[in-house]
């Protein structure tokens, strides 16, 4: 037993020195600039800098809406899969799949070539509108659309994994012998014993949708990822400080979302 | 299957005949409705554009298979295998180092050291790119406070060679790693290895004749998921200007921007199908494997 702890220990160590020691050496970086002794001039400048504020919040936005969107058409469809229609379920499964076979990059320039045959084809047609609308800089929808679609593997895998540990068809029959209704065995019966997977699923979204930088920056957007690109041209501190300050504002949201989980989670591994 | 089948009619006893059989395919409906105008529409753009040759003087477009072997040329083809070689060489690296932190993680008796590695994990899967990028250039980079301090370049450390940018990723695969097999290694019982040790198996015994075998499809799956996504990587590499690596990821974007010949966006689109068909290939070996994965950890 003793040997396995030392074993242990020694994974855990030499992992957390990998980890830890960019995130210390970025800070180190940022607050000891050299020739000028230690100095908080570039996390104070974040604030000033234009644009900071808009492109968080539109993040944050962005995330919100993927969440929910990607939510509301996976947990019916995968609840539905475990009871009803498990000839459907490879199907939905490949597809779940399929957008880790197209890389962001080559996605975007899909994405691309389709929102300028809005301009080329479509300008008299009423299709036109929606082209445009989804492409509003205040609140890109497109991106919504986008980072959905490259959120299902994440998805499909933590919902998949928190149904194999419930016993769906039986929690429902129970439900629905009970006299629930459909939508009130999903919501009442079978969503609670599921919040550990929607909320890893919402997890992995979250940090997608905060971190995602190709899609936005190639149809260009400017959420949180794509303004610190733009904004560290300038300067390396700075840079740097944001990047720092971009993983805590991450790190923090999960962490209270993780709270909001944590003290009611019924955990399903033993 | 047919037997649970009949349990759920007879408690539906109520419901009349089509309404037990609605909820079943209907609620896949809306999903498959969004993937197919999601990303059916945009990747059969790909697909055409790739193959559709536009004539500069005349304008007019016809298909043909030049752009695809314009992308498999000079190099168009050097980034293309720079990107197979880095995405192997780190997947295979970050399985290797991932596995054992997993076990470790997952066999710990403190639960808060689980949680949080866990939460670390999802983060930091998907830390990769701009932060990331900017984090290892201020540790390893030319000025970076290690290099500085250790004297790194004298020692010919340089983070924007091969192996700089095998280790840059390696922050985002190893967690990717934990994440993708912590459940597999949830699913060994006890009772496997406590078979194994009644049975006179040594530790080394366990993992090599139970545990691996056990864990092969989950081990595999996760490798050819962490090659996927070093392959797709682009933010990484994007923010760390200055790296010499030819990548196939720059490459459509310097295409897709018109940064180094104007009218490039087609043979962007052919080079985004070259990665679609690796990625491809990797996954056709993937899916398999996670179907023989589940069926033992079920």
């Amino acid at each position: 037993m003793a040997r396995l702890n030392l074993w242990r220990w020694g994974v855990l160590g030499l992992a957390g020195l990998y980890f830890l020691v960019p995130l210390a050496a970025s800070v180190v970086f940022t607050v000891d600039v050299p020739g000028q002794g230690i100095t908080f001039d570039a996390y104070s400048q974040i604030f000033s800098t234009g644009g900071f504020g808009a492109s968080l919040l539109l993040s944050l936005e962005l995330a919100a809406a993927t969440i929910a969107v990607v939510l509301l058409l996976m947990v019916p469809a995968m609840v539905a899969l475990r009871l009803g229609a498990p000839r459907l379920r490879p199907v939905v499964e490949v597809v779940c799949s399929l957008p880790l076979v197209v890389p962001p990059i080559a996605f975007v320039a899909g994405i691309g070539t389709v929102l300028k045959w809005g301009p080329e084809h479509l300008s008299r047609t009423p299709l036109f509108q929606t082209f445009v609308a989804i492409q509003n800089p205040d609140f890109p929808f497109v991106l919504v659309l986008a980072y959905v679609v490259m959120a299902l593997p994440f998805v499909y895998r933590a919902l998949d994994a928190g149904l194999r540990a419930v016993d769906v068809r039986t929690l429902v029959e129970a439900a629905r012998s009970c006299g629930a209704g459909w939508a009130q065995a999903l919501v009442r019966a079978v969503l609670p014993n599921l919040r550990g997977a929607l909320l890893n699923a919402s997890f992995l979204t979250l940090a997608l949708v905060l971190g995602e930088f190709t899609v936005a920056q190639l149809l260009g957007f400017q959420p949180f990822a794509v303004w610190i690109v733009n904004v560290s041209g300038s300067q390396a501190q700075l840079s740097v400080a944001v990047s720092v300050l971009s993983l805590l504002v991450t790190w923090v949201l999960l962490l209270v979302l993780a709270g909001f989980g944590g003290r009611t989670r019924t955990t399903s591994r033993g | 299957m047919t037997t649970t089948v009949a349990r759920v009619d007879v408690v539906a006893v109520a419901s009349p005949k089509r309404r037990r059989r609605a909820p079943g395919w209907l609620a896949v409906v809306p999903l498959l409705a969004f993937v197919a105008v999601a990303f059916g529409i945009p990747a059969l753009a790909m697909l055409d554009g790739a193959f559709t040759v536009r004539d500069q003087a005349t304008g007019a477009t016809s298909y043909s298979a030049e752009n695809l072997s314009a992308s498999l040329r000079g190099a168009y083809l050097t980034a293309l295998l720079g990107s197979v070689k880095l995405s192997a060489v780190s997947a295979a690296l970050g399985a290797l180092v991932g596995l054992p932190l997993a076990q470790a993680v997952v066999t710990s008796r403190f639960r808060a050291l689980r949680e949080a590695v866990l939460t670390a994990s999802g983060v930091l899967a998907n830390f990769g790119g701009v932060p990331l990028a900017f984090a290892f250039v201020a540790t390893l980079g030319n000025a970076g406070v290690l290099t500085r301090h250790l004297g790194l370049t004298d020692k010919g450390w340089d983070l924007y060679s091969f192996w700089g940018l095998v280790i840059v990723y390696l922050y985002f695969l190893i967690p990717l790693m934990v994440l993708t097999i912590t459940p597999a290694l949830d699913g060994l019982r006890t009772q496997w290895r406590e078979a194994a040790q009644n049975n006179g198996a040594t530790t080394v015994q366990y993992w090599l004749h139970v545990a691996l075998p056990v864990l092969a499809p989950s081990l595999l799956g996760g490798l050819v998921l962490l090659f996927g996504s070093a392959f797709a990587a682009y933010a990484t590499a994007a923010a760390m200007v200055g790296s010499s690596i030819p990548l196939v990821t720059l490459q459509i974007a310097d295409a897709l921007s018109g940064n180094v010949l104007v009218g490039q966006e087609n043979v962007a689109l052919a080079l985004s199908l070259d990665m679609v068909l690796v990625a491809g290939l990797v996954m056709a070996v993937y899916l398999p494997l996670q179907r023989r994965s589940a069926r033992w950890l079920a």
